[in-house]
């Protein structure tokens, strides 16, 4: 087999300019056919653009996009084997939701009767069993979605795009849809490329992401490896929080000049007379704040020198709140410490 | 101490009091808010509108010429007359050409105000469509007269282009033709479309303004063309601001008094027909049951529209 058709996109160089401002940067990405690849950032920081470029409502300004290894810069989007749910779910107001869900088979002009029996059997995957002749109108948000990702999955694209598909939802329906979501992609076992501001929902749902910082991604990889082993100090910071150890701190704990970043659930908070373990570092410091989070407590300790070190613990039978204003040591092991890009 | 404050009200000067008591009682401030505006229409437009349906059932004796003041069908008898039949078909013809053409002419400028054009691009289409509003229409339809009169800058225009021959032709053509623009039914329907045309602009452009457009590309996401997308998604939703457009355009039209007496072949239109039967003829009861058939058919054009969905995406 040849080796592209295992690629279902592949950007070289991708550029897209508006204006003066580069939205997509020189990128460079490959995602794996039958791959969940997220599409991690802040706003205004390229992710949505790539998605339109694959997508084909923007054309790149300079490079090469390839959808199975074709060519598809200057191919507009009805000609491409991609569909797209939207951020706003984009459900036509004017057609009830069995019209909704079968457009796609409508505008191939397929029989109105295997039409419905494949809006049928779509509705019945997103549990919306019998809502044909409802009005988007008449759906609640949850609802609205499973619609848009029934009518974007009607076509059996090779890849589906998700344009921030659940931002508009409570927490609980959420991670409802998030679960959801990966069991039908795992059943009709195609691409999703999925964009998100939300590094949880990313780090939850994906095989790899991509993490995008002004137009250029700062780092692919698995959610462990991005999460444990963030390369620039942008992904350290952004996915989740990290304590950074640099100047003369670094050189004396880890033996070189550098910017370290550490998870806060690394660092061991011990009282100050308790030893820390064989070949552990060792900060001391003071209690500061005691952030009670539920499962987890979150210290703030103050260094000699003024700087702060974040810690998080499960709590435990320990009163965390008495640590307040107590001196602490704050341990962690050597190779928790990552190194980042300068 | 604090509990004693909280127990006994506050002393609370008459506003306080009467914001209070408006603010217990909002049924009460929503009366208030609707009493000037519903009994201004009820006074103004539902009541005489109700006399004028009465006065269209009075009849007029046909020896004495007074009217006779109880209900028959006589009055309608009397506008049935195939003459009277040929006013009110010409009259809807014009209104319907008209509304056609506006809806025509507006719709592209609409989509390319609601779509492409720049903030700045489109106050200034925006200021030009409504421009022509600010001043007289009387004055407006007058120079219109002058414009397309056979001494006019439009004549002067297709002389100078030496395109003479094709001004003949348009004047020869039978039923529209006549012996100027200005005496002609062609001069009126453009004068009819110029005067009307931004009440089908307004409404269309508002109307695809609010088109999000996900919907669009969502559309050619999913396989469509731009021309499928343009039949399936982009009118449809339009459909609903052209209805109100072609209300206007429409209505306006058929009533209209103004311009079929200041252009064209003077034929009658049922605007000028209702001036002339209830000044010059003093038949009121006649001129009343003319006014009711611009009602009636704009009823029947709505439930049509409603039929056609036109008022489903509102």
């Amino acid at each position: 087999m040849d080796v592209s058709s295992q690629i279902a996109v592949r950007f070289q160089g991708v550029s897209r300019a508006f204006g003066e401002v580069r939205a997509v940067d020189a990128v460079d990405l490959e995602i794996h056919d039958g791959e969940f690849f997220s599409m991690l950032g802040p706003s205004g920081s390229g992710k949505t653009t790539c998605l339109r470029l694959i997508a084909g409502f923007e054309q790149p300004s300079a490079g090469s996009i390839q959808l199975y290894g074709e060519e598809v810069a200057g191919v507009p989007p009805f000609l491409r084997d991609v569909n797209t749910v939207f951020q706003d779910y984009a459900l036509f107001p004017h057609m009830n939701v069995g019209d909704n869900v079968g457009y796609g088979l409508m505008v191939k002009r397929t029989p109105a009767a295997q039409r419905r029996e494949q809006v049928r059997e779509m509705l019945e995957m997103v549990q919306l069993t019998g809502f044909e002749a409802r009005k988007p109108s008449q759906l609640s948000g949850g609802q609205r979605q499973r619609v848009a990702l029934a009518r974007a999955l009607i076509n059996h694209p090779r890849v589906l795009l998700l344009d921030e598909p659940l931002g508009a939802l409570d927490l609980k329906l959420r991670q409802q849809m998030q679960i959801e979501l990966k069991t039908i992609q795992h059943r009709v076992g195609i691409t999703f490329i999925f964009v998100t501001h939300d590094q949880e929902e990313a780090l939850t749902m994906s095989d790899r992401i991509a993490v995008f910082n002004r137009g250029k991604i700062e780092q692919i990889g698995a959610p462990a490896e991005i999460y444990e082993r963030p390369r620039t100090l942008f992904v350290a910071g952004f996915v989740g929080t990290s304590n950074l150890l640099s100047g003369e701190r670094a050189r004396r704990l880890m033996g070189r000049d550098g910017l370290f970043a550490i998870r806060p659930e690394k660092i061991s908070v011990l009282l100050a007379n308790q030893p820390p373990p064989e070949g552990a570092l060792c900060e001391q410091g003071t209690v500061r704040d005691v952030v009670y989070l539920g499962a987890s407590t979150r210290y703030v300790v103050a260094l000699p020198d003024g700087a702060e070190l974040i810690a998080v613990a499960q709590n435990s039978a320990r009163n965390a709140a008495a640590l307040r204003d107590h001196p602490v040591s704050l341990t962690w092991s050597r190779e928790d410490a990552v190194l980042l890009e300068s | 101490m604090a509990n004693a404050a909280r127990s006994a009200p506050r002393a609370l000067n008459i506003g306080q009091q009467l914001s209070r008591f408006f603010f217990l009682h909002p049924r009460l401030v929503l009366l208030l808010l609707l009493a000037l505006p519903l009994g201004w229409l009820l006074a103004l437009y539902v009541l005489p509108l109700g006399l004028l349906v009465i006065q269209s059932f009075y009849r007029v004796d046909d020896f004495s010429g007074v009217m006779v003041r109880e209900l028959s069908f006589q009055t309608y008898g009397a506008l049935f007359t195939p003459s009277n039949l040929e006013i009110i078909l010409r009259s809807a013809v014009m209104a319907a050409l008209v509304t056609f053409a506006c809806a025509l002419i507006a719709f592209p400028l609409a989509y390319y105000m609601a779509r492409f054009a720049g903030k700045r691009t489109r106050s200034l289409l925006y200021l030009a469509v409504l421009l022509p509003l600010w001043s007289s229409y009387i004055v407006r339809v007058y120079s219109w007269k002058l414009i397309l009169a056979n001494e006019g800058v439009i004549n002067w225009l297709f002389e100078a282009l030496g395109l003479g021959g094709v001004r003949d032709a348009l004047l020869n053509l039978p039923v529209i033709g006549g012996s100027s623009l200005s005496f002609s039914y062609l001069g009126m329907f453009f004068v009819f479309v110029y005067i009307w045309i931004p009440y089908m602009i307004l409404p269309t452009y508002a109307a695809l303004e609010r088109v999000p457009r996900s919907l669009i590309e969502v559309s050619g996401d999913l396989g469509a063309r731009p021309g499928y997308t343009f039949r399936k998604v982009i009118l449809p939703l339009a459909f609903p601001g052209i209805v109100a457009g072609s209300i206007f355009t429409f209505s306006l039209t058929l009533g209209d008094y103004i311009i079929p007496t200041v252009i064209g072949n003077s034929s009658f239109f049922i605007g000028p027909v209702v001036n002339t039967l209830q000044g010059t003829t003093g038949n009121v009861p006649l001129a009343a049951a003319f006014t009711v058939v611009p009602i009636v058919i704009m009823g029947a054009y709505l439930l049509v529209a409603r039929r056609l969905g036109a008022f489903d995406a509102l």
